[in-house]
């Protein structure tokens, strides 16, 4: 049996913690609640409520990210409310948003079965997406045509009838140069982009240099297939379009994004039963989080808080007025903490010291805070520089709620467990913590907050917990409690009245943009990163079962590489970026190309990967660039003895 | 905006008669729907709601008029005019044999309905005589085709073994396997695609194997436990549940089941958890669920454990 040695596991937290001379002491709960309420309530009264900043869970309840964002605007008073759903899947809602006006993947689970070409497109989902991908197979099983598009051969493209291997950063010239082929080759949808886009004209000027060469020296793709691939998509009766955070973790993620949904615009695959676009979410409710508000430019129901009447709705609902600017999002957040604008954090669910780019620096920014409250079912390295930590419960069996999946589907959250005694719901806690901030909030039910979300976002209102029971979950957008929505999004672009066709959807407009971390003599290796299938995120869940398939974090390396460095598998090399270097084992596989590696962030305390991602930043929805950093490999013995060679001369 | 939807074409109903009672039912309903319809109960085995039939275990039997053999409920369709009988001398013989060749050689002890069978078709499954002993492990697994020595009529022929316990997440009990394929089609083209197991050996010797009878750990296992999911007599079953049997600990009137949904991506996977005195004993999955159709990944279904980690010291 392979060992899970190199995973670290986590018992639930059961005690408040406070800090008192330095160290976490086990604390009352009242006493807890108490330091964590003053500790805001003197940040908001010294630096204003701007100071202030909370990080909501995308893997809570839509509830409890409803309450989370009600919390920071009502109680304190700013918009400053994010969560993790910024270092993965912002971008596609920036992108989807920009297009369509909506946030959302406009297909469903169902149509990928029906349909007849599918071009997964910078993900992995028979890894990371395993029931999804039991679609996507169900199609292929009744004739869809499957593309995937990613740098690895991963397990997959084992299943594709094309795999187009691209290298690290370089989707947008294929994007570009599959759009200028369906131009050239006459396969526009004329109809549909004429009456549902704009921009046309300048989407031609901006593909035009992107020709088949052009493109396959770039991308590394050959011509020919890039070639297919415009031609199977242009040419497909009904064609699905999916990504994942091969596409959205980038310095330029929204762009990526825009440039996908640009082939759709172009040949009419989006607002049809079996055509449309998908993005995957890597978390449970990053759909929800957002749809419930919990960021910084959006009230509940994606609802535009720069929008006065949208805004009224609200402070009549709360009685409390509401700042009309944006807030800072998560990576603004971290910034603002090193100018000292944000002063006082409250964290739930996350783990930003293990999950976002660059470890020493989240960490010193982390402990530059006045005062950091952090509410978790571990003691996470983040809740180890919190001055309070409170022990929650486990949403998504210890409480009621919902959740809201990649296809905009609200299920029901049920609780089957008591949370150990000692730790408290989210939802409750909040609540404690408002009613020492002056807003005397009773903990309401599930059933309770959901139904105010519903009286505030037109597209839940439909959605009561008794037909969401009924219906297992309901797609939105659902306006009332007597219908159902076609299960995709966007038909109105495909009428021919324009009144009822509305916006139309604007070609996006947008460059080629290499990797921020050059390749370089001394960096010659392409590092990306990703999931693998029986491991998540930073390990503090996955640790706690014992997997067959576990082996510790390795570095993926191509056979021709190994070969070229004289490594053997599983065989320890340093690895080192820009930033940092790690030891770490070689996995040879094949599904690496030459000059590309592989690493993915499950198990930080064996090996911390963070220390060499880069933290550049997508400018318009602030994801990290996780997928593209630049480093160099060494053998350790080689290395060494270097070093004593040098130290010796 | 409205479009049209796609739909399945509209099925014509059909008229045919069960045990003499006329019933209309949508072109290309099974016997076995048909049945359910009228609240007839037929036994069922091999039969899996979200599999195509296999028919192989031949308890769901019912005689059609006319047909010379007996057809399986569970994948004949009933056809105009036809007329069946689900309780006729022929079809309770049948029934009576197959379970107690099953109830002979294999251990029945978990598979829910059949003591109430045995009970309604009269099937003695020792009248064969005594049992003979279980095979020591890996000796059925060893068994060559045209090998087979045929036994004596002394002793009842058994497919027991000792449990295959070689990871910590489920365990293969192959003394319950009836081989019903179910496990095989779950992990094949019907659901998993991953193709880990399949059917090795013939006639008595067949059993389900991993490629070279390899332990699950060097298979091409992901442990989604798909095939656990669909099987009919608990010869899969989690290690929790397991352990728990065998500590008799194991109470399913003290187990509530609730419906929630998975945490591990955004796909959105419901899960039922089934809870004993506070912890999570197994995870299944509706199988009429849209998004899951009963099957999860090795995440949803086995990666409860963090949940439970309340400083006990404790290693599930």
């Amino acid at each position: 049996m392979r060992s899970d040695d190199s995973s670290t596991l986590y018992d639930r937290l059961t005690q408040p913690l406070v800090r008192e001379h330095g160290e976490l002491r086990p604390a009352t709960w009242p006493e807890a609640l108490d330091r964590a309420a003053a500790g805001f309530r003197q940040g908001v009264e010294r630096h204003g409520p701007n100071s202030f900043g909370m990080l909501s869970c995308a893997r809570a309840t839509n509830e409890m990210n409803f309450m989370a964002q009600k919390f920071t605007r009502a109680v304190i008073g700013t918009n400053n409310v994010d969560s993790c759903n910024r270092t993965c899947h912002a971008p596609s809602v920036a992108g989807l948003a920009a297009a369509f006006g909506s946030g959302g993947g406009t297909s469903s689970y169902a149509e990928i079965e029906d349909t007849d070409l599918i071009v997964i497109w910078g993900g992995n989902p028979r890894f990371a997406h395993p029931i999804f991908f039991q679609h996507v197979l169900k199609g292929v099983r009744r004739g869809a045509r499957l593309f995937v598009v990613d740098p690895r051969r991963t397990s997959t493209a084992e299943w594709a009838d094309r795999w187009l291997g691209l290298n690290v950063g370089t989707d947008i010239p294929l994007a570009h140069a599959v759009g200028r082929e369906i131009l050239h080759a006459g396969l526009a949808n004329e109809t549909f982009v004429e009456r549902a886009t704009t921009g046309l004209e300048e989407y031609r000027a901006l593909v035009e240099p992107w020709t088949l060469t052009a493109a396959e020296a770039e991308t590394g793709v050959p011509a020919e297939a890039i070639r297919e691939l415009a031609h199977s998509y242009a040419r497909a009766e009904r064609a699905q379009l999916c990504w994942t955070l091969g596409i959205t973790e980038h310095h330029n993620a929204t762009d990526n994004v825009r440039a996908l949904i640009n082939l759709a615009l172009l040949t009419g695959h989006v607002g049809r039963h079996g055509s449309g676009l998908n993005p995957l979410r890597g978390q449970n409710n990053v759909q929800g989080g957002g749809d419930m508000g919990a960021i910084p430019d959006r009230l509940a129901g994606f609802q535009d808080l720069l929008d006065p009447g949208v805004r009224a709705r609200f402070e009549e609902a709360w009685g409390r007025p509401i700042q009309g600017s944006r807030g800072r999002n998560l990576t603004q957040m971290f910034e603002a903490m090193e100018t000292g604008e944000i002063r006082t954090l409250y964290v739930i669910g996350e783990n930003p010291v293990q999950s976002e780019p660059e470890t020493h620096k989240t960490t010193s920014r982390l402990r530059a805070l006045d005062h950091l409250v952090v509410q978790d079912i571990f003691l996470t390295r983040t809740a180890e520089l919190a001055d309070v930590v409170l022990p929650a419960s486990a949403s998504w069996c210890e409480s009621d709620g919902t959740f809201t999946n990649s296809e905009r589907r609200v299920q029901l959250v049920r609780k089957a467990l008591d949370p150990p005694e000692g730790a408290r719901d989210d939802i409750e806690i909040m609540c404690e913590l408002a009613t020492r901030l002056g807003h005397d909030w009773e903990r309401p039910s599930a059933e309770r907050i959901w139904d105010e979300v519903r009286s505030l976002s037109p597209m839940h209102r439909g959605m009561s917990y008794a037909r969401l029971a009924e219906h297992s979950g309901i797609q939105w957008p659902c306006y009332s409690e007597d219908t159902l929505e076609p299960s995709y999004l966007h038909a109105r672009l495909w009428s021919t009245d324009p009144g009822e066709r509305g916006e139309p959807a604007p070609f996006g407009i947008v460059g080629h943009s290499p990797p921020v971390d050059l390749l370089d003599e001394d960096f010659p290796f392409r590092l990306t990163t990703g999931r693998r299938l029986d491991d998540y995120n930073t390990g503090v869940q996955t640790s706690g079962f014992s997997s067959p398939l576990r082996r510790g974090e390795l570095l993926d390396l191509s056979p021709e590489d190994a070969v070229k460095l004289g490594v053997r598998d599983g065989e320890t090399v340093r690895v080192t970026s820009r930033r940092g270097s790690v030891l770490v084992p070689v996995s040879v596989t094949d599904a690496m190309r030459p000059g590309l590696v592989f690493m993915t962030f499950h198990f930080p305390d064996q090996v911390d990967t963070q220390l060499l991602t880069i933290d550049a930043t997508d400018p318009i929805a602030g994801t990290a660039e996780y997928k593209a950093a630049a480093v160099r490999i060494e053998r350790v013995e080689h290395a060494e003895e270097a070093r004593a060679t040098a130290a010796a001369s | 905006m409205t479009e049209p939807v796609l739909l399945a074409p509209p099925r014509r109903l059909i008229d045919a008669t069960i045990d003499g009672e006329p019933v209309r039912v949508p072109e290309g309903t099974t016997v076995l729907e048909a049945c359910a319809g009228a609240g007839t109960e037929i036994p069922t085995l091999c039969y899996g709601d979200t599999l195509t039939p296999r028919n192989a275990c031949r308890v769901c039997v019912v005689e059609v008029e006319g047909a010379r053999t007996l057809a399986p409920a569970c994948s004949r369709k009933l056809e105009p005019g036809m007329s069946v009988a689900t309780d006729s001398e022929r079809v309770r013989h049948s029934r009576r044999m197959v379970l107690e060749l099953l109830g002979s050689s294999v251990d029945l002890s978990t598979t829910p309905g059949v003591a109430e069978w045995n009970e309604r078709y009269g099937a003695d499954p020792d009248r064969f005589g005594p049992r003979a002993e279980p095979a020591a492990l890996g000796v059925r697994d060893a068994r060559r085709a045209g090998e087979h020595e045929p036994g004596d009529g002394t002793e009842a022929e058994t497919v027991e073994q000792p449990a295959k316990v070689d990871n910590d997440l489920y365990v293969r009990d192959y003394s319950k396997c009836i081989m019903c394929y179910k496990c095989v089609d779950a992990c094949g083209d019907q659901w998993q695609n991953t193709f880990a197991i399949g059917v090795a050996g013939r006639g008595f010797d067949a059993r389900i194997s991993t490629e070279h009878d390899v332990s699950l750990p060097d298979s091409a296992c992901v442990y989604c436990g798909n095939c656990v999911e669909v099987c009919p007599t608990g010869a899969l079953s989690f290690a929790t549940e397991f352990e728990m049997r065998r500590e008799g600990t194991w109470d399913e009137g003290r187990q509530t089941e609730t419906t929630t949904v998975c945490t591990y991506c955004g796909v959105g996977c419901n899960l039922t958890l089934h809870v004993q005195d506070n912890r999570i004993v197994k995870v299944t999955s509706p199988h009429d669920n849209p998004v899951t159709h009963g099957n999860l990944c090795i995440k949803g279904r086995f990666g409860f454990q963090h949940v439970q980690r309340r400083g006990e010291g404790e290693r599930r």
